[in-house]
């Protein structure tokens, strides 16, 4: 394999990686620190990819911006629906223990599903990259690498070192990084618990559905997304050890390694080696690599 | 025959930068009641741990009626006769108290293959179960659901499920812990008549009850033990004094 | 009359139902319902698993796949199988992989242990979807149905629809009662402790590893039985039956079913099933049929929020360890 291959590929597995981690950061929060398992996860990333399919002719005429306008439009509808949706739906699962919590979320898998059915259809749909991102950069003389993923992985790397900021820098991030350890202790402490479960969830939503709008030119948007991306999550999740943010990034850049260049070397075994890697890292660790936030 | 039930020598155990345990020897005999006490913190449940094979020792052994067991895991230890109760009652609140004591007694007469036959037909187990329940004062409560007995007779059945395994040697971590003035006298009459036949550790942090019950009295702090011997020699200790009794005796 | 003599008297007019069903039936029925006791007997084995050993296995249809791929497998090109050395093939292939799965995930504990369930089940798919071994993404058709019979005799025609359906209905009864001695013996109170508070069995005596692991196997052979009578039924397998939608869909029938009772599992069974028919009814909902998985859900979250400990209820038996301990787990506590 030559240079320009090899770098390639790893622009490919630092993408995929960390679009994964924008989903399981969501994940490993959610059930981390509300103890909520949540396999509707998913389904939040495909519905990004479908906004960001709806939204794109309605900021059409904006020309270069119409990209933008679409993902923040995407964003704030994704945040007021996850706050809703706690609000409606989730507050009542914390009481709730594990296995109806899953029963519950299952449910929810299939009504997401059926309601997009409903609302944009079955079809395959692809969405277009904004004109000024749709080139490619030479990398050495045969090679070049598209504009755009390179733009996923930036906006990816943005977002974890936003979250990192928010997480160690602020009142916020400290209020749930004590939820993480310690729930009773941090609500015996005079925090709005509710309202800070409220946020975080739509919190997670938003990144999911951000990230399923980053993915949608370069994956295309189909019906099946949500639970292929939910599966891979959960086991980037369990990885990185639940409830750590630093775990959900660490994993995901190893799941999107181990999966980009399993791809290239062992075709026949590509879609197995995440699950092997999984299973060495639980029996050498077995609460996953690192301990919650 | 050698009285000697159980003995630690030089037990120690290191998590990480901090040594729970620093050199530890401890010798349980048999007619005996050892009390083990300490401050909070200061290595006792580690130790409780190391010995009956839940945690491993970073270095030291452990015999068991002269046998080695360092090596050994906490089931096996325990089918050779080390028995260990908990601080927070290991009862299963669903189970009545019949089938607490009887499950307890399985694990002497397991013979699991016997797919066809009843755990109710068991009569070996069953008047094991009869029998220890009735030792520690729950004989009444049998067919009680074991969630709905007071805080005491959980203790009580906690103590009657070790009994029910047959061991020589009793690890017994805070039985008094969360009792009253009624329930304890209870408990400390039951672990008196326990004494005989059975080589007996008493973690306990109720000082009255250690020095009336206690025949030899064993004083951890920070892991290493500070005092050990009769209880008038333990009291009398001036380092146990400063260290735990607070000055003056 | 006592609890234990109604729990037989259902349990006798239940068969008996199911027996004298055919009569009634008609030929998509009698389908339908040998379909839904296959299932039965799956989400039995996996009621086995964390109903009784609180070993919550996200895997299960790696047992049932597997089995139904050795049943097609093995068959011989030239003809017909007996039952009596393929069903045994059958369930040593599910047996085998259940060992193999238990003895290295039942170190792990909590959710990390679902987990890891999972992953073993999805090697078995990617065998399956990716390598020659597996006829591929396409699957493999059984080329003849076993033959059950003695000494030459033909004792009954597997391939017809209402001697299989009796087949299968022998089958459920036997793995019923079956397991209902497997719970009610030492073993089966043994796992129940483990279940419980694994500590104090292991304070107590117990090597607790042997025991899960025997419950591992046991399961796999169940399910392996159900993945046998669905290859044979279906006379198709494909690599979804081993992938985590089918687990997932048997879990939620033992939840729905509610967990703790063997009967649980059956009643789940067949209570999802007939969820999924009732809402594909387009003589009750039109056109709007073809969207029968927003019924399902819709009642799905009905049942869990009206029924929290499943529709056969009673005292719910902590399947699992309780969320607190599972936190505990997850937040990395030594």
């Amino acid at each position: 394999m030559d240079l320009a291959t090899f770098l390639v590929q790893c622009l490919n597995a630092l993408q995929y990686g960390l679009l994964l981690f924008l989903v399981a950061s969501g994940l490993t929060l959610i059930f981390g620190v509300m103890g909520v398992i949540n396999l509707a996860h998913g389904s939040f990333y495909m519905l990004g990819a479908y906004m960001a399919y709806a939204l794109a002719p309605a900021f059409a005429n904006l020309g270069g911006l119409g990209f933008f306008a679409t993902l923040a439009a995407g964003v704030v509808l994704a945040v007021v629906f996850g706050y809703l949706l706690e609000w409606a739906f989730f507050s009542f699962l914390y009481e709730r223990d594990h296995l109806q919590q899953v029963l519950m979320t299952y449910g929810l898998i299939l009504v997401f599903e059926e309601l997009r059915s409903l609302a944009m259809g079955d079809d395959v749909h692809g969405v277009a990259a904004p004109a000024w991102l749709s080139g490619s950069i030479p990398l050495g003389t045969l090679m070049a690498y598209p504009v755009y993923r390179l733009f996923i992985s930036g906006v990816c790397v943005l977002l974890a070192l936003g979250l990192y900021a928010v997480i160690s820098r602020t009142r916020l991030g400290m209020m749930i990084r004590a939820g993480a350890s310690n729930r009773e202790m941090v609500s015996s402490l005079g925090v709005d618990v509710r309202q800070l479960f409220r946020v975080m969830f739509a919190a997670g939503v938003a990144l999911a559905a951000l990230a399923g709008m980053l993915a949608a030119p370069v994956s295309s948007v189909y019906p099946g997304m949500g639970n292929q991306v939910l599966i891979i999550c959960f086991v980037v999740v369990v990885i990185g050890g639940i409830g750590s943010i630093r775990g959900a990034l660490a994993a995901a850049l190893l799941v999107g390694a181990v999966d980009t260049f399993g791809k290239v070397f062992f075709p026949q075994a590509a879609g197995v080696l995440v699950y092997v890697l999984m299973a060495l890292v639980l029996l050498w660790r077995p609460g996953g690599l690192f301990k919650a936030t | 025959m050698n009285s000697l039930a159980l003995r630690g020598e030089r037990l120690t155990r290191k998590w990480g930068g901090v040594v729970a345990l620093d050199g530890v020897s401890i010798a349980l005999h048999r007619g005996e009641i050892h009390a083990l006490i300490g401050t909070n913190g200061a290595g006792k449940s580690t130790l409780v741990n190391v010995l009956s094979g839940e945690i491993e020792a970073s270095s030291g052994s452990v015999e068991l009626g002269g046998v080695d067991v360092t090596r050994w895991t906490q089931p096996r230890r325990a089918r050779a006769g080390l028995g260990r109760s908990y601080q927070r009652s290991t009862i299963f609140p669903q189970f009545t108290v019949r089938e607490n004591c009887r499950l307890a007694a399985q694990a002497r007469f397991q013979r699991p293959w016997r797919w066809w036959s009843p755990a109710s037909a068991d009569e070996p187990t069953h008047r094991v179960s009869r029998d220890v329940a009735r030792r520690v004062g729950l004989g009444e409560a049998l067919d009680r659901e074991a969630g709905s007995l007071s805080h005491g007779e959980k203790r009580q059945l906690e103590i009657a499920m070790c009994l029910a395994t047959d061991p020589q040697v009793l690890l017994l971590d805070e039985p008094l812990a969360g009792m009253g003035a009624e329930e304890s006298e209870r408990m400390l009459a039951l672990l008196a008549g326990l004494r005989e036949g059975h080589a007996i550790l008493l973690v306990e942090h109720d000082m009255d009850a250690v020095f009336r019950i206690a025949d030899r009295i064993t004083v951890l702090v920070d892991g290493a033990v500070i005092a050990s011997g009769t209880p008038r020699a333990v009291r009398d200790n001036p380092g146990v004094q400063t260290a735990y009794l607070g000055g003056a005796a | 009359m006592s609890a234990r003599a109604i729990r037989i008297a259902v349990f006798v007019a239940a068969a008996l139902a199911l027996a004298l069903f055919p009569l009634v039936g008609g030929k998509f029925g009698v389908d339908f319902v040998t379909k839904m006791m296959v299932f039965a007997i799956f989400a039995l084995s996996l009621e086995l698993l964390v109903g009784q050993a609180g070993l919550v296995c996200f895997g299960q249809a790696a047992f049932f796949g597997i089995a139904a791929y050795a049943t097609v497998l093995a068959t011989p090109r030239t003809g017909a199988a007996s039952v009596w050395w393929l069903l045994p093939a059958a369930l040593g292939a599910s047996g085998l992989f259940a060992l193999f799965m238990g003895a290295l995930s039942i170190r792990t504990r909590g959710v990390y242990f679902i987990m890891v369930t999972l992953a073993f089940s999805q090697m078995a798919y990617y065998v399956a979807h990716d390598t020659p071994l597996g006829g591929g993404t396409d699957g493999i058709y059984l080329d003849y149905t076993p033959a059950l019979g003695i000494a030459g005799t033909p004792l009954l025609d597997l391939g017809k629809p209402w001697p299989f359906y009796y087949f299968v209905l022998a089958m459920l009864v036997a793995v019923f009662v079956f397991l209902g001695a497997i719970l009610r013996s030492r073993f089966g109170h043994a796992l129940a402790g483990i279940r419980v508070n694994e500590q104090r069995m292991r304070a107590a005596g117990f090597s607790t590893y042997p025991y899960k692991l025997a419950a591992f196997v046991l399961s796999g052979l169940v399910a392996g039985l159900a993945g046998f009578l669905f290859a044979v039924k279906d006379g198709f397998v494909n690599p979804e039956l081993m992938g985590w939608n089918v687990s997932g869909t048997v879990l939620m029938m033992i939840i729905l079913g509610g967990i703790g009772h063997l009967r649980g599992a059956v009643i789940g069974a067949f209570a999802f099933s007939l969820l999924e028919e009732f809402f594909k009814l387009d003589s009750v909902f039109g056109d709007f049929a073809k969207h029968w998985h927003l019924g399902v859900g819709l009642a799905i979250i009905a049942c869990v929020a009206a029924m929290p400990h499943g529709i056969a209820g009673g005292r719910l038996r902590r399947a699992t360890a309780s969320n607190t301990e599972d936190a505990e787990v997850h937040r990395g506590k030594p």
